[in-house]
């Protein structure tokens, strides 16, 4: 049972025959030496299926939260940050807070297939969770930005986003006393700065990390943590239906960038990285929470898991030059399907009720 | 006709035998991560890239002096590049960011 099958039926890590048989031998010969060069090019051997319990292993937690050395966390930092991820007065028109679009009662995404920013407009991409984004170097679908350090000051200034200048929101929070007490705290050299707002969302938002979900209790050793499906689809998703080629590790994401040929005109990282292998290329996204963060893709085009997981089985809906060699035909059953779907179900931690902070208020007396 | 016959000839075998004494290295990318994180090689040496993964990778540099891209390499593939420039800076892969060495070309 703990044995994962080998046989040709379940051979679909077809990654074994796509690897080209290639020997090459070349012969130069050089002008007075006479001396031969022979290279041969050995495709790489397959590398036999785990064993449920290796596989198991690929997936457990981590022990900490990293934060950036030259931004440490401090509890002061973390809660200054948790009041201006919450507060509307970030953007321009006071009205968009960071949880605008990544709302806590919907696992830090929006529910929406595109969000709605300054005056209404609608964003270009689907809003992302921010579970599990201190594990990640590349932010945003498209990686442009480096940490969330390097992500956080743009969406504040976007006018199409959060359209509030930097200066004009330091302006407004030094106006309010309880924020000049809670940047004192947090910062005690330099007090409220662009900078100094970036930093503490920042060390807020690492430490939004999924929960326990009764996948991590299965892989503790709780047999009864989740279905007989829910196995079956996590065998499905490490090996025919090659999910875990890019949703790997603890938080089911490789931080790597792929077109998945969706049909979709935006051409993705390659505006980024100018190579043609990231044009239509967007970042694996976690699959905790998953269950419920749809809309699904960096489009939000695609409504529910089950389609999500049909969308791969046919290998994608655009077959162009850039499209990811994993992305192909698995040939699942619908059974099949359902179970992988089953599985993903157990990487969401039972649903807690999030506190929204009381957030502090201009001055009133007198100056 | 006959005498543009040997000048050509001793540059093509000049050229190839240029080429074949150089130093050559071999950095693997398997796991999703290269072989080395850090390598230094001399002027004129060759280094293979060689993908032992199962997947995809696409390696290359944007580093001033360095700078090169293999294109798509699929599992078992390997690609030589020969760096004429000193130079030092990062390779990585452009699908798997997290896959990346620095190398210097003395």
């Amino acid at each position: 049972m703990e044995m994962i099958r080998r046989d040709a039926a379940f051979s679909a890590g077809t990654w074994f025959k796509t690897a080209p048989a290639v020997a090459l031998t070349v012969l130069l010969f050089t002008g007075g030496l006479g001396i031969a060069l022979v290279c041969a090019q050995t495709p790489p051997q397959p590398k036999p299926w785990k064993t449920l319990a290796e596989y198991k292993k690929d997936y457990g937690r981590p022990a900490s939260v990293p934060y950036l050395a030259d931004n440490p966390y401090s509890p002061e930092k973390a809660r200054l940050g948790e009041m201006l991820f919450f507060d509307p007065r970030l953007s321009g028109s006071n009205a968009i807070s960071c949880a605008s679009c990544h709302l806590p009662g919907i696992a830090w995404s929006d529910g929406v297939p595109k969000s709605f920013g300054h005056a209404g407009t609608v964003h270009v991409r689907n809003s992302p969770t921010l579970l599990n984004l201190a594990w990640t170097e590349q932010t945003a679908w498209d990686g442009r930005t480096i940490e969330l350090e390097g992500h956080v000051k743009g969406p504040i200034a976007n006018p199409r986003v959060m359209n509030q200048p930097h200066d004009q929101l330091i302006t407004e929070l030094s106006a309010i006393g309880g924020y000049r007490t809670l940047f004192k705290a947090a910062f005690p050299s330099d007090g409220i700065t662009i900078d100094n707002v970036v930093k503490a969302i920042a060390v807020f938002e690492r430490g939004l990390v999924s929960g326990e979900a009764p996948f991590d209790r299965w892989i503790a050793g709780n047999e009864r943590a989740i279905s007989e499906p829910a196995k079956r689809g996590f065998l499905l998703f490490n090996t025919k239906a090659n999910c875990a080629a890019c949703h790997s590790g603890w938080s089911f994401t490789d931080s790597s960038f792929y077109d998945i040929g969706l049909a979709d005109a935006d051409e993705g990282r390659i505006k980024i990285l100018n190579l043609p292998s990231m044009s239509h290329a967007f970042k694996t996204p976690t699959l905790r929470e998953i269950g419920r963060t749809a809309p699904y893709m960096h489009d939000g085009s695609i409504p529910d898991l089950t389609r999500v997981v049909e969308h791969y089985n046919r290998g994608g809906d655009v077959k162009r030059e850039s499209l990811s060699t994993d992305v192909r035909p698995l040939n699942l059953s619908k059974a099949e399907i359902a179970d992988i779907v089953e599985f993903m179900l157990t990487l969401s931690a039972p649903a807690k009720p999030y506190p929204v902070p009381v957030l502090p208020m201009i001055d009133h007396a007198a100056r | 006709m006959h005498r543009y016959v040997l000048p050509v000839l001793v540059a093509a075998v000049a050229a190839v035998s240029t080429y074949a004494l150089a130093a050559s290295s071999t950095v693997v990318q398997s796991d999703k991560k290269f072989s080395t994180t850090e390598m230094t090689i001399s002027k004129g040496d060759v280094v293979v890239f060689k993908n032992d993964d199962p997947f995809t990778h696409n390696v290359y540099s944007q580093s001033p002096g360095i700078a090169f891209e293999l294109k798509v390499q699929k599992p078992g593939e390997s690609s030589d590049i020969k760096f004429d420039r000193e130079g030092t800076g990062e390779v990585r892969c452009a699908i798997h960011p997290q896959m990346k060495m620095k190398l210097t070309v003395k």
